[in-house]
């Protein structure tokens, strides 16, 4: 199913009435169902897949919304293998039931058919801020609408939605979904402030002041390899080519008034969704693109169906190297890389990767990417006193997501470091509860 | 949307404007910037915030390009799409003694706002802005009434010393003992100007202008080279250790796209008509 790399149209086209119900059909509607243990927000998912079994879309999508209000990006997007899918019980005997792409077909069934809302409880008078608008913001910021609290969240960009604005491209998440399941979160009184960045535009003084605090502001940070020539032009940052292009739509310059430099030889290095995702777009814009990684091919931690949809697109995979330095007078003009071997196993269980001594080559190439990770933004979390962080930067908390200041909370990336939408979202929702308890509790 | 309260033509192609943002003016320190985007197709771009008042901010900027040619042509009443700020780490303002702030071009916009907290801060400040010729000076009134001692220099001689910045900042730091210094303008004024003080080991600050995007520090587009260490502007400045910043780099940065900048000009000028063959 792999999509055309001339434009950034999605790529999976999802499922059909038909298909969706027949697939529904395969659920065995087990009493125990283990896929609901492999879900962090809980959706009741056989109840949800019976509607669909029995053609009551409008009562599945009901379903769905009780436990998630991003359900057509989180169809799409969550890797259902090792979540719900890999704990249905099917999973071991043939397939699994297609959770996520049946979540999906609810979700856009709904939006083309007049989405409706839960209901909200009646006003507690709390007034709570949600920090960054992101999968982790949105799921504490609906929460808690439902739950009765007047919330406000601020976000610096001027478009909402966190990563799944300017890092997830059109082609796996088309951006009048996300647009679509943000006005669902604003109709639920929802109140979103762009262009404000917290602890600039809003003093931490005037944060605090709210009954509570909810932190969703994500691992946006980008880490550099640093190595020689990583400051060429040419040189960019995963997030920063991303948002070039997603947020700021550089494929359609000069329509749209954002550079980027489209390279004719890309070289991406990173083996995670990032660098499939920078490798995607790369393609798209028209270069010959090289995706370096350090380890072997088979330890690529992106989604197996990503690494095939890049390998579908034409991306070369150059594995068991990593780049040394960047070559170039004042733009890129090549990358060195230099050959790995894998030694013993790591803490993760993976090979661990050391340099080949004088088994160096370069690749040519005019634009370099790196997809190395990202941190959690120092930003904020930097200037709140007595809020702990760990070794790697992220904000400590406890089981309900609460930080070391009372009513100040946070959720997703900023507190477990680079992770999934869906567990953003899962530790967004425990932590609106923890929220709701300690606001119901003064 | 951000309503434009005021635009006024300062100099040749150097534009000034009052903007309500309430939550930049609230906050708005010395040596702070505010990215604006004018419209659904616009891009992000800083600008320096000059100046301060009730909920407006003043930005004065030159027509360069795509951008700042279209903002020139917003009037009083016209609404820019987004603005956020105050960005980046305000001046590192204390009791030096005697300090030097320095304009160059339209540098000289960020000015006012960094002598007049160095002056609430009890020092003796020092202006010097300098402009090609007389026409290019801006802030000569509001400069005058801040300062202490305002020097004003043209390249040409038109108007007070004949020579650049550097050249007052030489004889200053010759017959006096200076504190504290602050360059503004073009990299390469910076640049020049800065290595006037290293000699005397004056403690210097330049504020760089760097590509950025978000202007937040997610990116990396506002990298720049500071004591062999890579930061980032936007965030971690933009005002640096003159005398730690890799020059070279950043003006050879900044010209990323000097291909695509004229090629964003040319289409807003002809417009999408079709005529300049461009990739769309
Ligand atoms: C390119 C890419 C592809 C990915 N693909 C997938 C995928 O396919 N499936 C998947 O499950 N996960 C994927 N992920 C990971 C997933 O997107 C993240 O785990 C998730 O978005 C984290 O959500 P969050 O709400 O914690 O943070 P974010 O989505 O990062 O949102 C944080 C928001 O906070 C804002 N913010 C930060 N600081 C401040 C401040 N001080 N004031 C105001 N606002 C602030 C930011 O601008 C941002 O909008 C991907 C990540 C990337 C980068
Ligand atoms: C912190 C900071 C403060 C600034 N303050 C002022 C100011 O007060 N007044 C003023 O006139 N200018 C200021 N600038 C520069 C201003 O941002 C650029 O002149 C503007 O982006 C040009 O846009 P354009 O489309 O009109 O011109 P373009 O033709 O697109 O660019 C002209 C030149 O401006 C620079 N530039 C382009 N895009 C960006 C960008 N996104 N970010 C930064 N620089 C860019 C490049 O070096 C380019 O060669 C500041 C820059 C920074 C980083
Ligand atoms: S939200 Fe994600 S993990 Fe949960 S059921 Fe849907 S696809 Fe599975
Ligand atoms: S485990 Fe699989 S079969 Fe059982 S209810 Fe869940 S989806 Fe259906
Ligand atoms: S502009 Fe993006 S990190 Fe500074
Ligand atoms: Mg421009």
């Amino acid at each position: 199913m792999s999509g055309s790399v001339k434009d950034f149209s999605e790529v999976n086209r999802g499922l059909s009435e038909e298909n969706a119900v027949f697939e529904a059909l395969r659920c065995m509607n087990c009493v125990r169902p283990t896929c609901m243990k492999g879900c962090p927000v809980c959706i009741d998912i056989p109840a949800f897949i019976q509607q669909i079994a029995e053609r009551d879309f409008a009562g599945a999508a009901a379903t769905l919304k009780k436990d998630n209000m991003l359900p057509a990006i989180c169809g799409r997007v969550c890797p259902q293998e090792s979540q719900c899918e890999g704990a249905c019980i099917l999973a071991k005997k043939e397939k699994p039931v297609a959770i996520g792409a049946l979540e999906r077909f609810v979700a856009d069934w709904e939006r083309k058919h007049g989405m409706t809302l839960p209901e909200i409880a009646p006003p507690s008078g709390k007034r709570v801020a949600v920090v960054g608008s992101g999968p982790a913001g949105l799921t504490a910021a609906a929460e808690l609408a439902r739950l009765g609290h007047t919330v406000t969240v601020f976000e610096s960009l001027h478009e909402a939605g966190g990563v799944l604005t300017y890092g997830i491209p059109n082609f796996r998440l088309p951006k009048d979904i996300v647009r679509a399941e943000i006005e669902q979160v604003k109709a639920l009184g929802v109140e979103i402030r762009l262009n404000h960045l917290v602890g600039r535009s809003v003093s931490t003084d005037e944060l605090l002041s709210y009954d509570a605090v909810f932190l969703g502001t994500g691992a946006g940070l980008p880490y550099f390899m640093d190595i020689e020539g990583e400051n060429l032009n040419g040189v960019y940052s995963a997030n920063e080519f991303l948002t070039r292009v997603n947020l700021m739509h550089a494929d359609c310059f000069p329509e749209f008034d954002t550079p980027v430099k489209r390279g004719c030889r890309v070289v991406v290095v990173g083996g995670g969704n990032v660098a499939m995702d920078a490798a995607r777009v790369a393609r798209r814009l028209g270069g010959e693109v090289t995706l370096v990684y350090r380890r072997r091919k088979e330890d690529l931690p992106a989604r197996a169906v990503e690494v095939a949809n890049a390998v579908a697109e034409g991306v070369q995979f150059v594995c068991c190297a990593n780049p040394v330095r960047v070559i170039g007078e004042k733009t890129v003009e090549g990358v060195e890389c230099v050959q790995m071997e894998m030694c013993d196993l790591d803490e993760s269980g993976r090979p661990k990767p050391s340099c080949i001594e004088g088994s160096n080559f370069v690749i040519e190439a005019d634009v370099f990417i790196e997809a190395i990770g990202q941190g959690p933004n120092p930003l904020l979390i930097s200037m709140l006193p007595h809020l702990d962080r760990a070794r790697r930067g992220n904000v400590v908390v406890d089981d309900d997501g609460m930080t070391t200041i009372d009513g100040v909370y946070a959720g997703g990336d900023v507190a477990t470091g680079a992770a999934t939408v869906i567990w953003a979202m899962g530790s967004a929702k425990k932590a609106a509860a923890a929220i709701d308890r300690h606001l119901r509790r003064e | 949307m951000y309503l434009v309260e005021e635009a006024t033509q300062l100099a040749d192609r150097v534009f000034q404007m009052w903007i309500t943002a309430p939550q930049v003016a609230r906050h708005a320190r010395a040596g702070q910037f505010l990215i604006i985007r004018l419209d659904e197709t616009g891009e992000r771009v800083p600008l320096t915030i000059s100046a301060v008042r009730g909920d407006q901010v003043r930005i004065i900027f030159m027509a360069v390009g795509k951008t700042t040619e279209h903002l020139s042509s917003m009037k009083k009443g016209d609404a820019i799409s987004d603005v956020v700020g105050p960005l980046g780490t305000p001046s590192e303002i204390e009791r030096y003694g005697t300090v030097v702030v320095i304009g160059g071009g339209v540098g000289i916009a960020s000015t006012p706002i960094i002598a007049r907290e160095a002056k609430e801060a009890g020092n003796h400040v020092i202006g010097i802005i300098g402009a090609r010729n007389k026409d290019f000076l801006i802030l000569e009134d509001e400069m005058t009434e801040i300062c202490d001692e305002l020097f004003i220099t043209t390249d040409d001689g038109s108007k007070g010393v004949h020579g650049f910045a550097s050249t007052v900042l030489d004889e200053l730091c010759k017959n006096q003992k200076l504190d504290c210094v602050w360059i503004v303008g073009p990299a390469i004024m910076m640049k020049v100007t800065s290595a006037v003080t290293r000699p005397y080991g004056v403690k210097t600050f330049v504020s760089l202008n760097p590509i950025m995007v978000d202007g937040t520090g997610m990116c990396g587009s506002c990298r720049v080279t500071v004591g062999g260490e890579t930061k980032f502007a936007c965030v971690d400045g933009p005002e640096f250790d003159a005398h730690q910043v890799d020059f070279d780099e950043l003006m050879s940065r900044q010209r990323t796209y000097t291909d695509e900048e004229k090629a964003s000009l040319e289409h807003y000028h002809h417009g999408g008509c079709g005529c300049c063959g461009g990739d769309h």
